[in-house]
């Protein structure tokens, strides 16, 4: 599968504060969520976001609270991926618990700008840049966790080993 | 083979006789938590699940904590989700208005965790508990629901990380100082994925309340756990409280870390956090003058009864400065009820402090003092994100109690001692 998209870029250690305000967390409705998505950092986003756009960001995306309200609202506003040096850890899990595909890539924010358009093949986690015709190998995505995403995240996965009786 | 803490409390929980950090396990849990915001996510997920009970309904706790008392309807709602839910799975440990608290203050209060324990909770501060020798780690909602149906995580093994206290700690300087001092040295991400192990002998001589501290801003460096090996005062503190068994384990000598720190704390002032980073760290001496409209003195991380003393010893006989507002919220109903029996509640009155019930509230920014645009307030909180108290515009600096109702009294960020 992959993703297709434009660029939108963020700065350094990007907290869930920011991604979905606290103020907005008496609903966890996604499309609710969606309407108040970065919008102290770029009150601009929510409205202009087109879905499939792609997120690249600094280092330790999404740290801070343990709120799933931040990936859902992201993914709810249309945003397909997110790409960065690194991520928070309950961000990293619950991103993939819910199925919103994230990457680690080291250099991401200095090889990729506002607004290129990009493809992420998720089975190999190769990025083409199509503004700057250029590629990138992203870390891969651990087998256990790529089990979690086939399953399409953890509720089916555990749901199907159930079944399975495991 | 030597092992951490960490990774022993990791191994007991599996079926294997050790694990190896970055190795994804799947482990039994002791305990999972959910709060009035994350637990109303996890009960949908959990419904399409065909379980028709949770694992144990003992081992679930559900505390509505962070808008209640119901701040309005939207989150009143949630709210009784969170009961609905109680009633219908018979969850022992559901705790109302009127007998909560603040989470992270109520579990270990009520004896709900100890040493060896391992705990998941759908709140990033559910490392404090760390402070108790367990391993207590925080996840988001879906992982929250899945824990609840089969009382299983997995999780990728944390490499360690160890730092090390020496030296003597001077008068005012606590556990909030030395954590917001080396997340400052490391930076929010300077633990990212590790466990952060705390030792040395300043640590053993630390008391219980400010181990809490430090632990829960364990997170604030991205770190998965924080921990420190249960010794005399952790089996004090859980020797009256705890209901369940716990077990008792240490770091081997020998035992990997990815990197040790070494730290002097005798030089170590009370430390400020600057907006809008917890690593934006600066001693006392160097803060200058920032004028402040607000003052927060409670949290997970400073809301304990010693907390409130330390407080109450820089309160007394002290009026709080005219355009300052001096918000201080018990961390728990007990805490609230100790510190009446003590005195405290009327030293802060005296001085025109306002006392909250047990909540949140301002901590994220969800009511009883939320900010205006250009406001600055500092709290005993731990997180000075944009916006984290209310408008995007406004201010957090992040500090100790005492500073904190220093800076109450004279309307600045100011230390203890200057107040006469
Ligand atoms: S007091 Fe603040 S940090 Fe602690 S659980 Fe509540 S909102 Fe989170």
């Amino acid at each position: 599968m992959e993703l297709h998209g434009r660029v939108w870029k963020f700065g350094d250690n990007i907290d869930t504060d920011l991604i979905i305000p606290a103020r907005y967390l008496n609903v966890f409705d996604p499309l609710e969520l969606a309407k108040h998505c970065m919008e102290d950092i770029n009150p601009a986003f929510a409205q202009e976001i087109q879905p499939g756009d792609i997120i690249v960001a600094g280092k330790n995306f999404g740290c801070g609270s343990s709120r799933e309200h931040a990936p859902l609202a992201l993914k709810a506003a249309g945003v397909s991926a997110i790409i960065a040096p690194s991520f928070a850890r309950i961000f990293y899990r619950n991103a993939f618990n819910i199925g919103l595909p994230i990457f680690e890539f080291p250099p991401a924010t200095e090889k990729i700008r506002t607004g290129d358009e990009i493809v992420i093949n998720m089975a190999t986690g190769v990025i083409t840049n199509l503004t700057q015709n250029e590629q990138y190998q992203t870390t891969l995505i651990p087998p256990f966790m790529q089990e979690i995403i086939s399953a399409g995240g953890l509720i089916n996965h555990i749901q199907k080993n159930k079944r399975k009786g495991k | 083979m030597p092992l951490t803490i960490t990774e022993k409390i990791l191994a007991a929980h599996t079926d294997q006789k050790k694990v190896t950090p970055g190795e994804i396990i799947n482990v039994k849990v002791d305990l999972v938590l959910g709060n009035d915001i994350t637990a109303p996510v996890a009960i949908q997920e959990f419904k399409k699940l065909s379980f028709t009970q949770v694992f144990d309904r003992e081992k679930v706790v559900l505390v509505p904590d962070h808008f209640t008392p119901n701040k309005d309807i939207k989150s009143a709602e949630q709210a009784l989700i969170l009961k609905k839910f109680a009633q219908k799975y018979q969850i022992t440990n559901y705790f109302e208005v009127g007998r909560m608290g603040i989470e992270h203050c109520l579990l270990p209060e009520q004896g709900l965790v100890g040493p060896g324990n391992l705990i998941i909770g759908a709140d990033s501060h559910t490392c404090t508990y760390g402070a108790l020798g367990a391993f207590s780690t925080g996840v988001g909602s879906t992982d929250l629901a899945a824990a609840m149906a089969s009382g299983e995580i997995w999780l990728k093994v944390p490499s360690s990380l160890k730092f090390i206290y020496t030296g003597q700690l001077s008068p005012w300087v606590g556990g909030k100082d030395l954590i917001l001092f080396t997340i400052g040295k490391i930076g929010v991400d300077g633990a990212l994925y590790a466990a952060m192990e705390f030792t040395g002998p300043v640590i053993q001589q630390l008391p219980m309340a400010d181990r809490f501290t430090m632990c829960n801003m364990a997170i604030e460096a991205g770190a998965k756990n924080g921990i420190i090996a249960p010794d005399e005062i952790a089996l004090a503190y859980v020797k009256d409280r705890i209901k369940k068994p716990y077990h008792i384990y240490q770091s081997d000598p020998g035992a990997k870390y990815a990197a040790t720190f070494d730290f002097d704390v005798t030089p170590l002032e009370p430390q400020v956090a600057f907006p809008h980073s917890p690593e934006n760290t600066r001693p006392i001496s160097a803060v200058g003058n920032v004028l402040i409209d607000q003052v927060i003195i409670g949290s997970c991380t400073n809301g304990r009864l010693e907390d409130l003393r330390l407080a109450a010893n820089v309160l007394r006989n002290q009026k709080v400065h005219p355009y300052v507002r001096l918000i201080i919220i018990p961390g728990t109903q007990e805490i609230y009820r100790q510190a009446l029996k003590e005195g405290l509640i009327e030293v802060f009155l005296a001085a025109e402090a306002v006392i909250s019930t047990p909540t949140c509230g301002p901590c994220l920014g969800g009511h009883m003092g939320i900010l205006a645009k250009g406001e600055r307030a500092i709290a005993t909180t731990n997180r000075n994100f944009i916006g984290r108290m209310g408008h995007p515009e406004s201010e957090v600096y992040l500090a100790n109690p005492a500073i904190a109702a220093a800076s109450a009294i004279l309307g600045r960020i100011a230390a203890p001692w200057e107040v006469s």
